[in-house]
């Protein structure tokens, strides 16, 4: 067939992402509601947990211009979308975008812990939120995923993990539990570059 | 038929810019140096999220007034920007979020860390953001963004664009990207344009000059399809069971 259409290529988001995509953060108020600002609501079960950590760049240096959005399942391990099987909680979006801090570099998030996902061929994915990276330098979109440190049974049997051939790479992928002042915390930075890299995904 | 969706097509990573572009100096310390592992789809890439129109207003794709005082509009050359959403199969995506941003007609952001001289229009926000219809349709009014300097050589000029966001059904249909004008002596000159690979690459970001489209006495327009990636249009079961 030569009918096919070329996919639109993508161009860096630039240093204003925040115009588009969290215009508050840029300084202004437009809209009455942004997007992404809540991503387990209010009925969703499953532990509550915040999400934070830094981008870093190949010198080593937090990136603050940064947008990062997550998707994930709910603590079931269903997406809100009608190709997962199951329901998810009313309100909740499984969808969230964050800006990193002008000042610090430092993002954060809260939600829910999502639950294990189907894989293919009947296989079980270890809970994770997928995690899509744009910022001015980046010239296509970065794809990762968040997994949990303390989830080690279905991290070792990850499908997805078990695809990186170095063990020091996939500890790139597990985000740090700790807690602080009773909120659950794990911990993600993100390096673009550099010795601990963070394995990237062409999904 | 299982409830496993078909998969989408690869993305053809030579259609889109590399990581490591040394013409654009910031993805040089941005840009991962290993290899992308590269994934089959499981429900975490078919999947994504939705929008409806009770996520936005009617209004928000009207950046001609979006953020103007009431009887007030933005200063510029009144554009129109419409195209439909299409997937490589050439079907229309229907029911998607587009979300818009730009620079005002003096090639300002209103953005805090925005520093260049020329002025804030107290009338233009600059941002704006829509859902496609049935037909995969969509359309923004705006003013035609000016060129901007911004220090990549001391004397780097953006051409005239608009930034543009898309989601599609899918997580892994996400994109940025950005929109150019035909005619723009600038395209040619830009560290960012030239990151794209192919000369078609850079023809496919420029929007054209649709006079079948233009409001007489009132509005320019310009057209600008959007492609998101396409799904294979069998499933073959044994194929995602057995492999
Ligand atoms: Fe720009």
């Amino acid at each position: 067939m030569s009918d096919y259409l070329k996919e639109t290529p993508s161009q860096t988001a630039g240093p204003f992402v925040h115009i588009g995509l969290a215009p508050g953060a840029a300084g202004f108020d437009i809209y009455d509601q942004e997007l992404g600002g809540d991503i387990a609501g209010p009925n969703a079960a499953g532990e509550r947990i915040r999400v934070e950590g830094l981008v870093i760049d190949g010198i080593g240096s937090p990136v603050k211009d940064v947008l990062l959005e997550a998707w994930q399942a709910n603590a079931a391990g269903v997406y809100a979308h009608p190709e997962s099987a199951g329901d998810v909680e009313d309100g909740f979006r499984g969808f969230g975008r964050v800006i990193t801090d002008f000042d610090t570099g430092e993002w954060a998030f809260d939600t829910v812990k999502p639950g294990p996902v189907a894989g293919r061929s009947g296989s079980v994915q270890a809970p994770h939120i997928n995690l899509w990276i744009v910022a001015r330098g980046i010239n296509v979109g970065l794809n990762t995923r968040i997994y949990f440190e303390d989830e080690v049974a279905a991290n070792a049997a990850d499908p997805v993990i078990n695809l990186i051939e170095w063990e020091k790479r996939r500890a790139t992928l597990l985000a740090k539990r700790s807690e602080r002042d009773g909120q659950v915390v794990y911990r993600f930075d993100v390096c673009l570059q550099g010795d601990n890299e963070t394995v990237f995904f062409d999904i | 038929m299982t409830l496993s969706p078909a998969e989408f097509y690869q993305r053809d990573r030579e259609w889109h810019p590399p990581a490591l572009t040394t013409g654009y100096k910031t993805s040089v310390a941005r840009s991962p140096k290993y290899s992308l592992i590269s994934l089959e789809n499981t429900v975490s890439e078919i999947t994504g999220p939705r929008f409806g129109h009770g996520d936005i207003d009617p209004l928000d794709k009207d950046m001609l007034h979006n953020y103007a005082a009431d009887g007030q509009s933005a200063i510029g050359e009144r554009i129109i920007i419409h195209g439909r959403v299409l997937d490589e199969n050439a079907r229309p995506v229907p029911d998607t979020l587009v979300e818009a941003w730009q620079a005002n007609a003096g090639g300002r952001y209103r953005h805090k860390k925005d520093m260049y001289l020329a002025p804030i229009d107290p009338n233009f926000g600059g941002c704006g953001r829509t859902i496609t219809d049935a037909d995969g349709y969509y359309y923004f009014r705006t003013v035609k963004p000016g060129a901007y300097p911004w220090r990549n050589w001391v004397n780097s000029w953006r051409p005239a664009h608009i930034h543009l966001s898309v989601f599609g059904t899918a997580f892994a249909q996400r994109l940025i990207t950005q929109l150019y004008f035909e005619g723009d002596p600038l395209i040619a000159k830009c560290p960012i344009v030239k990151t794209l690979p192919d000369p078609a690459t850079v023809e496919q970001l420029t929007a054209k000059l649709d006079m079948n489209a233009t409001i007489p006495l009132d509005t320019i327009a310009y057209k600008f399809d959007i492609v998101l990636r396409g799904r294979r249009s069998t499933l073959f079961e044994n194929r995602l069971e057995g492999n």
